[in-house]
């Protein structure tokens, strides 16, 4: 035992694995748990026949217990046929193919999956958007709409300009969409750089911005023939390939996010850049003596997150609906704030947690569909694991975790510099 | 022999001044090319200056277009070259307010060519759409100065709508729809204040998640049970509008302060109640202690983690009235995401007020009238596409933030969780 | 004499430290009770304990001879014991009278601050002690000294007996130090008991009655300053023979590496802080800039390392003129910057040592090629250094918050002083850290000297200043006072120039020869 005053900050011990391993994998898959247990609450809770037969416990018990078990059941079952398809029927699909060679049943089976991946494809690019910012501490809520301006930007390269190669055509159509959010972004970051207004508020003013100008895009320049809001569909060579045929939407998109992941995961911890902003992002005053430009460095981050985002509308147009249309981004940009913080900012997290995130909203429509659960609950349960996983005391208490001491990363600061 | 004393002046050569100055002759630039070009001699645009019955009825106001502008350019011109001359740092945001009050009026002159409008109940309307941003504003300002963020300003105010009309609905009695609003809001603050008092998460990703939290709750409840029981759920009616006797006679001022619903009186009695509070008693001494200092106030056995909870809920009760606004005292219904961002409004709000009470209200309607005013260009169809119009408060709200019209010092623990050791 | 405090057994530990194990203090009614150890021994711990900012896991405190428990700051207030604590406990932006008011607002009608009476009290306890400050002022309008005051000033407006002062002399010049001296016997005359932390031997002789010892949490023992000599109380504070002096060959200053000619700055809130410093440094001697802190050399060390923009003036660094200092520009000169506060400015905690090692250089060969890093070449560079400059670590791979703060300040000046420099600037270099860091640092930047590198020592510390620099620049209010020779000047007439005066020819005293110099030992 040392002897003597603490020193400060000093006298913490250095975490061994068994706390790392507690604190990177087990805490964030136990949030998930409960998120997804509290969300069965609210199904129960919700469920009409369920309250009528608790109104009748004491008389029942157990089809009350019934009563809840089956709500959820239908509930989470629909979740989770809708994200990984029916087990029998795979097995089915995998017999007829053996037997008759016919491919036909085995993609129908394999469809929930691939659409879970097609999901996810977007969360891994706005979820390492997210987590690009953490790492630099700005907080990039617009995610959503610079997701948004990326889509726009990539329909309009994709159906405006005819005649192109694809291999040309298609670079350029997600750079479009990766500058149209770059851009987006790079606004509240030049501003937080130069001014020191926070980019909380400002990159949520984007967002608000960004639909309103989608709205005016959607019913007039932008607009294809026709009455509905909608971009023209854009031509065939600026289309993400796909690998099955219709109606599997599984394309390249997939692939292109996990390459760009691996790319950030270089670019973070390999590269002289990917240190400055991890250096400015745990201490900016420390950073600033030693020599490096912090505001440089917020308004590269902040490009290159909106980029990332943009990017992920990018591959959602191309990839799989080849328009654009109102309340396109439907979400994925919040979303993916849940999806960084579940992850701790680390590109291989994101992955994995975007394979959750797509599971979890591609059963969410099924979830919706068959059970009549709306699609929101998805996102009570986020709010819920971001409090999870932002407050790990709590969830320690809930299992009577003692592994590892409860480290504090403030991420933020409030509205000084 | 002390050395000589230490000078605070400024230098000759200002960039800031010479900065400020020719922004102000470009506003003027502007106004002359966008407004004044292009009208003609003998145009005017005439604002009508009464709204519900007053004691006296003012005849309309009749600007000359041309003139007008000419005239508002001038000012404007004359406040450039005034701060490039002599301007200081404090004259320059009272000029820059000249500059924008000169390019509002010109806008609305232009707008308003050769067509009426109602000046007095835009103004009206201004106040009360005010109304939420202010009070999401006081919650900012009660909670700030003790030292906690609360970004999750619009998750309450959403929450505390909708349990406003459900309960309002159900009970048939908007009292009862009130009381709900403000306790759902003292309810959802203190998981905020718990989550980051207690347990120290991070102030900002707290807001957050309440902010999607309180989204998808309000319209997963919105989409299963009140789009299918319209009647019993979503329908509360709204507050009916009090009208001061006597005071709501007064012309002009009249219809806007003293004709409104009891939401909006509520609000300006917080600001009153507030301002008196944080600065002439021992409670808002030592909310404010704790959010600049809070060790100290530690040291003189203030409770820094019990006032800061008391002001955070406080804060959240407030925010719950702004909520219950826009169901119980506007539409009489929920709406998904009604709340439109009104609650970071209401934080910029709060940032250009200098976290106290009256200069958060006066923003307050800053915002309120931008807002005011994309409606009534929209209905007097001006050239400008709705969406952009749409766009204008928080374009707004951005410039605020960038501190050009003065920067703000927020409480020095803002934002820091409280170790005690 | 009566015992007016006792404190018996006091035990508390943090996790992995024992701050204060079993101590015994007794304070008589009158006295005043120095309380001396090094940086780190448990003195500021037992005094938060007796104040109830932390509760003691064993041991019992005695007030008047009767149990008391002491679980907030209220409960020690009540019992008349009030604290003066090292950092001050002012909010800034309020006046005196609120800040003496808070916590114990009197009201009118039940509801409105009574502002009225409690400076007229003020007023009383001013004149009666002999505190002279304006209760209608802004704190931070006020000089450090005056703060002081107005600490001092809310202890006595609690009826406090018993005082505690916690490193009280750290921001006064020596004038300032003897007027709080006085103020204290003032106190002690007038029936008021006080415990007097620090760490610095001198003081300890000039003013205390008796002085109790703290070493690594316990108690080494009471004497009395008539009975010991500061070597006896320099054993006792370390445990072992401590070299009082500083072994110093004299300099041999080279070509000149620094010159500053009328340096304007302004600090973050547009006020001018540094108004028209100039001198010039030369490679292999140290100028040591003296003064209370918050006379501009903060300011100035910003702007000579790019943090802080030039207002106007001539700065010409390592033979080049610059008009705008970049950070990074003026570190690839071959600046290297120790900065006052290594936990904000010094070391990204969360990054492991080897990463601290390299914050300044990882862009550069051998530690990156192109953009790529080299980690081999950065792990292998940490593991050198961390031994070559003994950081007690168990691995290169910790993280910086690891450590103590010594060692921290050893990493510090490891990256520091391991790359190629010609200009050092060190900013309050032993802030807070044990005798063990202070030696080894202050043989380090000897060493440095000596090797020809040019030493800008900022420093609040007199001693250090004197024991360290060839040269002494006195700042006051953003100007240079004076310049002097080191060996030609004295603690009092440094303390005239820090307090803005120029000490008249009777005043001066002379100090020793030069040759191999022995200067004391800085605690």
């Amino acid at each position: 035992m040392k002897r003597g005053e603490p020193q400060e900050e000093g006298e913490k011990a250095g975490l061994p694995t068994a706390a790392l391993l507690v604190e990177n994998l087990l805490l964030p898959v136990l949030a998930v748990l409960t998120g997804l247990v509290v969300g069965a609450i609210i199904v129960a809770v919700s469920s009409s026949e369920t309250i009528a037969a608790w109104g009748n416990f004491f008389r029942a018990p157990t089809a009350a217990i019934g009563a809840t078990w089956k709500a959820v059941a239908i509930a989470y079952g629909a979740l989770f046929k809708g994200a990984l398809g029916n087990p029998a029927d795979l097995l089915t699909a995998i017999r007829s193919f053996q037997a008759s060679g016919d491919p036909a049943p085995l993609y129908k089976a394999i469809y929930p999956f691939t659409e879970s991946l097609v999901n996810a494809t977007p969360y891994i690019l706005a979820g390492l958007a997210v987590a690009l910012g953490f790492r630099c501490g700005l907080f990039n809520i617009g995610a959503e709409g610079q997701f948004f301006m990326g889509a726009l930007g990539a329909a309009y390269v994709g159906y405006s300009i005819v005649g192109l190669p694809a291999f040309v055509h298609l670079p350029l159509a997600l750079l479009g969409g990766a500058l149209a959010g770059g851009v987006w972004a790079a606004i509240p970051g030049y501003l937080k750089a130069r001014f020191g207004a926070h980019e909380v508020v400002n990159t949520i003013m984007m967002n608000w911005i960004a639909f309103r100008l989608s709205d005016w895009l959607l019913f007039g320049p932008m607009k294809a023939s026709g009455y509905r809001p909608v971009t023209p569909n854009v031509e065939v060579t600026a289309e993400l390939p796909r690998f099955f045929p219709d109606p599997l939407r599984f394309n390249w998109g997939f692939p292109l996010a996990l390459a760009i992941a691996v790319v950030v995961y270089w670019f973070l911890f390999k590269t002289t850049v990917g240190f400055e902003i991890r250096s400015v992002g745990a201490n900016p005053d420390a950073s600033k003596y030693a020599g490096m430009s912090v505001t440089r460095n917020f308004v590269l981050v902040m490009s290159l997150s909106g980029a990332l985002a943009g990017l992920a509308g990018a591959t959602q147009v191309l990839g799989v609906d080849h328009w654009v249309g109102a309340g396109f981004s439907a979400g994925y940009g919040f979303d993916s704030i849940a999806l960084a913080l579940l992850a701790k900012s680390h590109p291989l997290g994101v992955v994995l947690a975007a394979l959750l995130f797509g599971i979890l909203r591609g059963g969410a429509t099924n979830m919706q569909s068959m059970a009549r659960i709306p699609i929101d609950l998805i996102s009570v349960i986020q709010g819920l694991v971001i409090i999870f996983v932002a407050a790990p005391a709590i969830i320690r208490w809930i299992y009577r975790i003692r592994i590892g001491r409860v480290e504090q990363t403030v991420l933020t600061r409030g509205w000084g510099k | 022999m002390t050395g000589p004393s230490l000078s605070t002046n400024r230098p000759p050569w200002d960039k800031q001044r010479l900065a400020t100055g020719t922004g102000l002759l470009i506003v003027g630039l502007v106004i002359f090319l966008l407004f004044a070009r292009g009208t003609l001699p003998g145009q005017t645009s005439t604002f009508g200056m009464n709204a519900g019955g007053t004691a006296l009825l003012i005849p309309d106001l009749a600007i000359p277009v041309q003139p007008g502008l000419y005239a508002l350019i001038l000012v404007t011109v004359f406040a450039g070259a005034w701060q490039m001359a002599r301007g200081g740092a404090r004259s320059a945001g009272w000029l820059i307010g000249i500059a924008a009050f000169c390019f509002v009026a010109a806008f609305l002159i232009w707008a308003t060519n050769e067509k009426s409008l109602n000046l007095v109940g835009m103004l009206s309307s201004t106040l009360g759409r005010a109304t939420p941003i202010a009070l999401a504003a006081l919650c900012g300002v009660i909670s700030e100065r003790a030292g906690v963020v609360n970004i999750g300003i619009e998750g309450i105010m959403l929450i505390a709508a909708q349990t406003a009309v459900i309960s309002a609905s159900m009970t048939r009695s908007l009292w009862i729809g009130l009381v709900v609003a403000l306790l759902s809001g003292a309810l959802v603050a203190a998981a905020h204040a718990i989550l980051v008092i207690r347990f120290k998460v991070d102030q900002i990703v707290s807001g957050v998640a309440i902010n999607i939290f309180g989204v998808g709750l309000t319209s997963f409840v919105a989409q299963r049970y009140l789009e299918r029981d319209v009647d019993f759920l979503n329908n509360s009616g709204t507050f009916k509008i009090i009208s001061i006797p006597v005071l709501s006679k007064i012309p002009i001022l009249g219809p806007i302060f003293f004709e409104n619903s009891p939401v909006v009186y509520g609000m300006l009695l917080l600001v009153l109640v507030l301002h008196v509070l944080l600065f002439h008693t021992p409670w808002g001494l030592r909310t404010r202690a704790v959010g600049e200092h809070p060790r100290a106030a530690d040291t003189l056995g203030i409770n820094v983690y019990l006032t800061r909870y008391v002001n955070v809920i406080l804060g959240g009760i407030i925010a719950g009235l702004g909520g219950a606004y826009f169901t119980l005292g506007a539409v009489g219904r929920f709406d998904q995401n009604m709340t439109a961002g009104k609650g970071f409004i209401g934080l910029a709000a709060m940032i250009f007020g200098k976290w106290t009470p009256i200069g958060a209200s006066l923003s307050s309607l800053l915002f309120g009238f931008a807002d005011s005013l994309q409606v009534k260009m929209q209905i007097l169809s001006v050239p400008i596409p709705s969406s952009f119009l749409a766009m204008a408060p928080y374009v707004v709200t951005m410039i605020v933030l960038t501190g050009i019209v003065g920067r703000a010092i927020p409480p020095a623990a803002d934002g820091t969780p409280y170790e005690k050791q | 004499m009566t015992t007016i405090l006792e404190l018996r057994g006091i035990t508390k530990a943090f996790p992995g430290v024992l701050a204060n194990d079993g101590i015994d203090l007794t304070l008589q009614e009158g006295e005043i009770h120095a309380l001396l150890g090094e940086n780190g021994a448990g003195k500021t711990t037992l005094m938060n304990i007796l104040y109830g900012l932390y509760k003691p896991d064993a041991g019992e405190i005695l007030v008047r001879g009767e149990k008391a428990e002491i679980q907030t700051p209220n409960d020690a207030i009540a019992r008349g014991i009030g604290m003066v604590h090292q950092h001050f406990m002012l909010v800034p932006v309020m006046t005196v009278t609120e800040n003496v008011m808070l916590g114990n607002e009197p009201t009118r009608n039940g509801i409105f601050l009574d502002k009225a009476s409690v400076a007229r009290r003020i007023r009383e306890i001013s004149e009666h002690y002999g505190l002279e400050v304006d209760p209608d002022s802004y704190v931070k309008d006020l000089s450090v000294g005056i703060q002081q005051r107005v600490e001092i000033i809310k202890v006595l407006y609690r009826a406090a007996d018993i005082l505690i002062l916690d490193e009280p002399t750290a921001v006064l010049t020596p004038q300032e130090v003897a007027g709080l001296f006085r103020i204290l016997q003032t106190l002690v005359d007038k029936g008021k008991s006080i415990i007097f932390i620090t760490h610095k031997l001198k003081e300890v002789m000039a003013v205390a009655d008796r002085i109790t010892v703290l070493r690594a949490g316990q108690t080494v023992g009471t004497v009395s300053p008539k009975t010991v000599n500061p070597q006896r109380l320099a054993a006792m504070m370390v445990g072992r023979d401590v070299n009082l002096v500083v072994r110093k060959k004299p300099a041999h200053p080279g070509g000149e590496a620094l010159e500053i000619r009328d340096l304007f700055v302004r600090d973050e809130r547009k006020n001018l802080v540094v108004h028209g410093m100039s001198f010039n440094l030369r490679k292999g001697e140290v100028l040591g800039i003296a003064g209370v802190q918050g006379n501009g050399q903060t300011e100035l060390v910003y702007a000579l390392t790019g943090l802080l923009p030039i207002e106007s003036g001539k700065v010409k660094l390592l033979g080049r003129t610059f008009r705008k200092l970049v950070p990074r520009r003026v570190l690839e000169s071959g600046v290297a910057h120790v900065p006052e506060d290594r936990l904000k400015h010094g070391l990204v905690l969360t990054f492991p040592i080897f990463d601290n090692l390299v914050l300044c250089d990882y862009y550069l060969p051998p530690y990156a090629r192109g953009i790529s890093l080299q980690h081999k070449v950065i792990v292998r560079h940490g593991e050198q250094l961390i031994q070559q400059y003994d950081v007690r670590t168990p691995s290169a791979h910790m993280k910086a918050s690891t450590l103590s703060g010594g060692n921290q300040q050893k990493v510090i000046v490891a990256r520091e002083f391991s790359r190629p420099i010609q200009l050092l600037i060190a900013s309050q270099p032993t802030r807070g850290l044990d005798v063990g860091s202070i030696e080894y640092i202050h043989n380090r930047i000897i060493e440095k000297r000596d090797e020809g590198v040019a030493v800008l020592l900022v420093s609040s510390e007199l001693d250090e200043i004197m024991a360290l620099s060839d040269r002494i620049a006195v700042v006051y209010r953003g100007e240079i006072m004076e310049i002097v020779d080191a060996n030609a000047t004295s603690k009092e007439d440094l303390g005239l120039l820090m307090a803005g005066m120029r000490p008249t020819q009777s005043q001066v005293h002379a100090a020793g020869e030069t040759g191999e110099k022995e200067i004391e030992r800085v605690f």
